[in-house]
């Protein structure tokens, strides 16, 4: 189980980003996940919990978006579902295929910044 | 006090700061001309056999050297050491993979430059390692026969990142009623086109398709430019 260094690794970078933007109070993360990070969307959300508690993070939610496997299709020549993450062939000729396009994300994608009322532009 | 939330984008990788480590790593690797193989399987699969066999079979034509991620124990490195080859151990405690961090401190006092082919035995885990760049130049992932046809079928993943399969202990392949066609439909399946190598550590079946599919990447700094297959016959009969 690695998702405890992976949750660690995403509040770092939460932390990082939250300091360039002044220091701002992060609500969210959005992460994009794929299912050939290696990472289970489950248990990452569950780590992350437990990453989150006793930092300045701790209320911050984390919002996953699984990304689907998509390959290219050397016959079809263009991106196509695979059958399943366990037959890399194309869904529709049946092609198998290496090359895999989308699946492997493991993306901070955004985050739900909170702007006071008062320093809020406008 | 009121709030006023507003999504800003960020669009960066999670494991951003092990893929720098590993970029430079690579970096170095490649400057001092050293060809990096790294080594993922399920405990007890044979890697740190097949790894010593390696090192043995290699010294006498390359320089050698091995890192060996464990999580308590250095009874890897010892083994190993009977290579004669120089190896390090890396002990990871609680964390089950290696980060290309922890590569590069263990390599820190080493000369690359007197390296030419680097192995990094992972800790025992078909999961974990998957997510971590390390720097290598290619990925081994190993099974043992007795681990049955559809183990990559179960861990898709960690042989999608890998370049080279490796079924190992096919020595007792008979004895457990192996089927090597199912298994390497079940490789084939979760990764088209990987190269599948079947060897025995015990016996030496398969050793030689092994070193000369490694000898294609030797460095052309190396000390010796003879081929390692011919010379490593009289070593494998």
């Amino acid at each position: 189980m690695h998702e405890l260094s992976i949750a660690l690794s995403i509040l770092d970078l939460v932390e990082e980003e939250a300091q360039r933007r002044g220091g701002v109070r992060v609500l969210a993360v959005h992460l994009k996940l794929g299912p050939l990070s290696g990472v289970v969307a489950e248990a990452l959300s569950s780590a992350f919990e437990l990453a989150r508690e006793g930092t300045s993070f701790d209320t911050c939610r984390l919002e996953i978006t699984e990304v689907p496997i998509v390959v290219f299709c050397p016959n079809c020549k263009s991106e196509q579902e695979p059958v399943s993450i366990q037959c890399l062939c194309c869904a529709q000729c049946g092609t198998p295929t290496p090359q895999v396009i989308h699946g492997q994300e493991m993306d901070v994608s955004a985050m739900e910044i909170a702007d006071e009322y008062a320093n809020a532009p406008g | 006090m009121n709030m006023q939330t507003r999504l800003v984008e960020v669009r960066q990788k999670v494991l951003k700061q092990n893929d720098v480590v590993a970029r430079a790593l690579r970096e170095r690797f490649h400057q001092a001309g050293v060809f990096v193989v790294s080594l993922v399987s399920s405990p007890g699969s044979g890697k740190t056999a097949f790894l010593e066999k390696t090192l043995t079979l290699l010294r006498p034509h390359f320089r050698v050297a091995a890192l060996v991620g464990d999580l308590a124990t250095d009874n890897d490195a010892h083994r190993l050491a009977r290579s004669q080859a120089p190896v390090r151990q890396i002990t990871t405690g609680t964390i089950c993979h290696l980060e290309a961090d922890m590569v590069q401190n263990a390599l820190a006092d080493w000369d690359l430059n007197e390296i030419d082919f680097l192995f990094i035995e992972n800790v025992g885990n078909l999961v974990c390692p998957a997510s971590y760049d390390l720097g290598e130049d290619l990925r081994l992932v190993l099974f043992s026969v007795t681990e049955g046809e559809d183990k990559p079928l179960k861990y898709p993943t960690i042989f999608n990142t890998a370049d080279v399969a490796v079924i190992t202990k096919m020595d007792i392949a008979a004895a457990v009623e192996f089927d090597p066609a199912a298994a390497h439909n079940s490789i084939q399946s979760v990764r088209p086109g990987m190269r599948i190598l079947e060897v025995s550590s015990k016996t030496n079946a398969g050793m030689e398709p092994w070193l000369e599919f490694l000898k294609q990447y030797a460095p052309s700094k190396s000390k010796s430019q003879s081929p390692v297959l011919a010379n490593s016959q009289g070593a494998l009969s």
